[in-house]
């Protein structure tokens, strides 16, 4: 069956995953709509748009996870398909369905397989059935401190005790040996209780030092099903992604075409369709254990993206569109080293505050191997209302280091003024031995924070600041000391702001 | 022109003339050979002999930073021959304001007025891009005062609370 591509999709989402596919939908011809809240009328995926509509309150409920508002906007600017991008709505089924149920194409998996996924026991009995490896121990509570150490004892300690209900950390316990194993269940069953009202505890193998590794799949609508090579995701600060690679430094292409076709069976038993990332901890023997599917388009899609050479975004909606995928596994091939930066507004002398407010200044790099999807720009107001996700930078090499020493080169030249940004934690990354020597797990992050940053700064360079302050100064820049250039218009106008902003602290303090 | 300039607790004296499109700089009694460019508003295209620098300025809220290469420094310039003297509030003593890092929304209160509080504990938590942020004391002290009400929305700078 040839179905005709798209005239129009609707991109239901904002940020740079909004300016990213409205760049595919351009390059294929395709009109590009758009929705924004109140507070995103200025922001880039509304300036790029074709037809852009306004949908509410800050509030995402009110606005970016409103499937009612969304399927109005569809209706009334015609548009064939709705992209999600990730977060949001490209999660959810009840979305998706409604997307059918309106005659409009949603741009990712169906409701059915959504709902296979989201499930974890349905998703565990299909993945068994088709030989999928789980990290060893029970799916359900364990009933007795005798069925818990019998159980222990066959996985191999350390294991980890988890509350059934739980989430959070909470009502979970790692242990090592046999002897700490009473007082751990204890422990962890009064605290589930605790917090969630359920004393169910259950037994996995702990995976020490894990890695986090993911697979990329694409499905067509026609029961093909490739991968597309992994990504290495182990840098993450709170469980948050910071740096991503592709390929990972310890799969070659044994152990990806391993996971590569647990990740195909995983889509296949979901009956999967269109793109999707099947994640997997791997331990320090090279052993993978499935964790979930994610149902999306990913935000490190970038790097798979530049070590195939396929556009992700593309054959999403081309797939959407009813297309075979234009190519088959063995044509499928991995070249060169791609790294992505994750690039926050937050503040890494501070805690990793969010920093939102005005970019005052904003310099980005180019050159050689460099790829920069944003979704900010010098002048724009960084709202408070939504993920600190500005920009994600990538650097591509003809290997790993090469990839390296172009982010490292690109990172220098990337400056944001105005408000605080995680810059400065890659250049710390990319120097950093470890990192260097490809030693990572999903600890790595949290101990090299804990170590002093030991960059030896030039001495030089606080006399080459004295001089510049006296230079921005002395040629009427915004540098200029604070009142000292009433004939700069701009200098006053900063003031003049101060001042108000000195006197609404004031009255603040006063209340 | 004649700048005090304050870097990390240092001074510097600085002399800087123009004539005939030459610079002439004089750095704490040293004279060095400089030329500068202003490529665009808050980018200095600086040289000093042959070596050359791009320097960033940027304001964050009443604060001048000047960036050389990836290293920030917080700058206080001041003109010598001008009366106005600046005066700083940073005393370690005596009340300390606790103060929003950034814009959001205060989701809870965690001490009342009253309370004793150590150095590190959570006064307030405050919401911003999908995030909770504990504000913490910077003191051990008594909570003397508390100036947002939980579901208030503050700005950088904003007072949260006064521990004495």
């Amino acid at each position: 069956m040839f179905k005709k591509m798209f005239k129009k999709i609707l991109i239901a989402n904002r940020g740079e995953i909004a300016v990213r596919v409205l760049r595919a939908c351009h390059e294929m011809g395709i009109a590009a709509v758009v929705v924004y809240s109140d507070v995103d009328r200025a922001a880039l995926h509304v300036r790029k748009a074709d037809e852009a509509y306004p949908i509410g309150a800050a509030a995402a409920s009110e606005s970016y996870l409103n499937i009612g508002k969304i399927l109005d906007v569809a209706k009334r600017s015609g548009a064939d398909a709705i992209h999600p991008g990730y977060g949001f709505l490209s999660e959810n089924a009840k979305f998706a369905q409604a997307c059918v149920d309106a005659g409009v194409k949603f741009i990712g998996p169906t409701a059915a397989a959504m709902d296979a996924m989201g499930s974890k026991t349905r998703a565990r009995q299909a993945m068994e059935r088709a030989g999928v490896p789980f990290v060893p121990g029970t799916s359900r509570g364990v009933e007795s401190f005798e069925q818990a150490e019998e159980v222990a004892a066959r996985i191999g300690y350390p294991v980890m005790l988890k509350a059934a209900a739980g989430g959070g950390g909470k009502g979970m316990r790692l242990v090592h040996a046999a002897d700490e194993l009473k007082s751990a269940l204890e422990g962890a069953r009064s605290e589930a209780e605790r917090s969630f009202g359920d004393r169910e505890v259950y037994i996995e193998k702990a995976i020490v030092n894990p890695r986090h590794i993911e697979m990329q799949v694409l499905a067509d609508e026609h029961g093909n099903t490739v991968y597309l090579g992994e990504r290495e995701c182990s840098l993450q600060r709170r469980h948050q992604k910071v740096l991503e690679e592709a390929p990972s430094p310890i799969v070659d292409a044994d152990m990806r075409r391993r996971m590569g076709e647990v990740a195909v069976r995983v889509a296949q038993a979901a009956r999967y369709t269109n793109a999707g990332t099947v994640e997997f901890l791997v331990d320090q023997q090279k052993n993978l254990y499935f964790l979930e599917m994610n149902t999306r388009l990913q935000v490190e899609h970038p790097v798979t993206e530049l070590i195939t050479g396929l556009d992700l975004v593309h054959l999403q909606i081309r797939i959407a569109a009813g297309e075979k995928l234009p190519f088959e596994q063995e044509d499928v091939y991995i070249r060169g080293h791609a790294i992505e930066c994750r690039i926050y507004a937050e503040d890494p002398d501070n805690n990793y505050f969010p920093s939102p407010g005005k970019i005052t200044l904003l310099l980005a790099p180019s050159g050689p191997g460099i790829r920069r999807d944003s979704g900010m720009y010098e002048g724009w107001s960084v709202p408070i209302d939504y993920d600190p996700l500005l920009a994600k930078l990538i650097g591509y090499g003809t290997d790993r280091e090469q990839a390296i020493s172009r982010l490292t080169r690109a990172l220098s030249e990337y400056f944001v003024g105005g408000i605080k940004t995680n810059i400065s934690l890659f250049r710390r990354i990319l120097r950093d031995a470890d990192f260097r020597a490809a030693k990572l797990d999903t600890g790595f992050l949290d101990r090299m924070l804990k170590e002093p940053d030991d960059r030896v700064v030039d001495a030089r360079a606080a006399e080459v600041a004295a001089i510049a302050a006296g230079m921005f100064a002395a040629l009427g820049s915004r540098g200029a000391a604070a009142g000292e250039r009433t004939a700069d218009g701009s200098s006053q106008a900063i003031d003049k702001a101060e001042s108000n902003w000195k006197s609404v602290s004031r009255r603040e303090a006063l209340r | 022109m004649l700048y005090d300039v304050t870097i990390d607790g240092k001074n510097y004296r600085l002399d800087l003339n123009r004539a005939e499109g030459r610079w002439s700089c004089r750095l704490d009694g040293r004279d060095l050979e400089v030329d500068a460019v202003l490529a665009r508003p808050d980018v200095l295209s600086l040289r000093i002999g042959n070596m050359a620098y791009e320097v960033k300025s940027e304001r964050v809220a009443n604060d001048l930073h000047l960036w050389v290469g990836s290293k920030r420094f917080a700058v206080e310039v001041r003109d010598p021959r001008s009366l106005r003297g600046r005066t700083r509030a940073g005393d370690e003593h005596g009340p300390r304001k606790i103060v929003a890092p950034m814009p959001g929304k205060v989701v809870r209160l965690l001490v009342r007025e009253g309370d004793e509080v150590q150095p590190g504990a959570g006064v307030a938590v405050v919401e911003a891009m999908k995030m909770q942020n504990e504000i913490k004391s910077p003191k051990k002290g008594t909570v003397q005062k508390i100036l947002v009400s939980e579901g208030a929305a503050v700005n950088a700078g904003d007072v949260l609370a006064i521990v004495e």
